[in-house]
């Protein structure tokens, strides 16, 4: 026990570690769930098996998957910034909870010392017993002494529902486009009544993030999918256009005074 | 293992959480901090329970699971909402009634 004690509580405490200061929030929930996957393995030593398992599924299964979910939704790469916006307040926040943690290893070390309770804590082999197991037991209290607590918890998760979808619903301020509309657009505008130039149409390189090259040599933005463009990598032509140029050129001088002209 | 290395680990996790809270200005990892408090507070009830020999600790525990289960989902409903109209998760940028 002691072995999986201190395994545990270092595991723990380095994944709190890793969520508080690591500087992506991807990598803040992955550690979060080490954290609490070494609590649910911590429950189980303290023969609360039952909370042990819900610990694993409730939190590292269905919380920390919907926080990932939210971070993707949010955009997993909307950094911390790290400029401190009110002057001091890092090493204010720093020394008032390294106070907190004084106050409160102190408060519990001066009050287990003086505690039989301490040195051998009562166990709950003989309460897990009594019902023929930790779940029964537990099962016993939520359905017999806190039954209106759990009856309470019922409206709980119904209004959190409720809010959630309230919170997450979006009006639409007028209706999605359908295909039928798209395509009415498309053909009663005359520079997109043949489509869009296709990409990657070019002698010395094939690929999508190509530009098509328009009758005078331009090239024509509108080929390239608007994703490319906004990751910015889309291929240059510049080179290209230059090179077959010059190979004109060379091959047939009167057409450089047929472009002057 | 004795109870007070266990309400010790409670403790060091729980201040963590409470760093995280103070010093983190992206809301979804402050809210991650606030759920790394709340499991700390469980760890202590399952201590307790042990240390006294009933189960009311660990029914107090799943309680306050449900608790922060239901605290998540309308807590990250907000911050999407938060996101959808001023396209950030940083606090610092909802300041309207700040002044």
């Amino acid at each position: 026990m002691t072995a999986v004690f201190w395994i545990c509580a270092l595991l723990s405490v380095a994944g709190a570690f890793g969520m508080v200061f690591s500087r992506k929030a991807v990598h803040s929930a992955l550690w979060l769930a080490l954290t609490m996957v070494n609590l649910a393995v911590l429950y189980v030593s303290q023969q609360a098996e039952f909370l042990g398992i819900v610990q694993v599924v409730v939190y590292t299964g269905a919380v920390m998957m919907l926080f990932l979910f939210v971070l993707m939704i949010v955009g997993v790469d909307s950094s911390d910034s790290l400029v401190e916006t009110i002057r001091g307040h890092r090493g204010a926040s720093i020394a008032a909870v390294s106070a907190l943690l004084v106050l409160v290893v102190t408060m519990v070390s001066q009050g287990m010392q003086t505690m039989a309770i301490n040195r051998d804590p009562v166990g709950l082999a003989r309460a897990n017993s009594d019902e023929g197991g930790n779940v029964q037991g537990i099962a016993k209290l939520l359905f017999g002494r806190y039954v209106f607590a759990f009856e309470v918890t019922s409206a709980l998760l119904i209004t959190a529902v409720l809010g959630a979808m309230v919170l997450a619903h979006r009006d639409r301020i007028r209706a999605l486009p359908g295909q039928e509309e798209l395509s009415r657009q498309r053909l009663m505008n005359p520079a997109t009544a043949a489509g869009l130039p296709a990409p990657g149409v070019y002698a010395r390189h094939n690929a999508v993030d190509t530009p098509a090259l328009l009758p005078d040599g331009s090239v024509a933005e509108n080929s390239l999918p608007g994703a490319l463009q906004l990751r910015g990598v889309a291929h240059d032509v510049r080179e290209e256009v230059a090179v077959t140029r010059a190979a004109e050129l060379a091959a047939d001088p009167t057409q450089a005074q047929e472009d002057e002209s | 293992m004795n109870p007070s290395a266990y309400l010790a680990l409670a403790a060091v996790l729980f201040c963590l959480g409470a760093t995280g809270v103070l010093l983190r200005r992206n809301a979804i990892v402050m809210f991650m901090s606030v759920e790394l408090m709340l499991n700390a507070a469980n760890l202590a009830l399952v201590t307790a329970s042990r240390m006294h020999g009933n189960l009311d600790g660990q029914v107090f525990a799943f309680f306050s699971m449900v608790v922060a289960a239901a605290e998540v989902v309308v807590g990250l409903a907000i911050i999407v909402q938060i996101f959808r109209s001023r396209r950030s998760a940083s606090i610092d940028d909802a300041s309207l009634l700040k002044f």
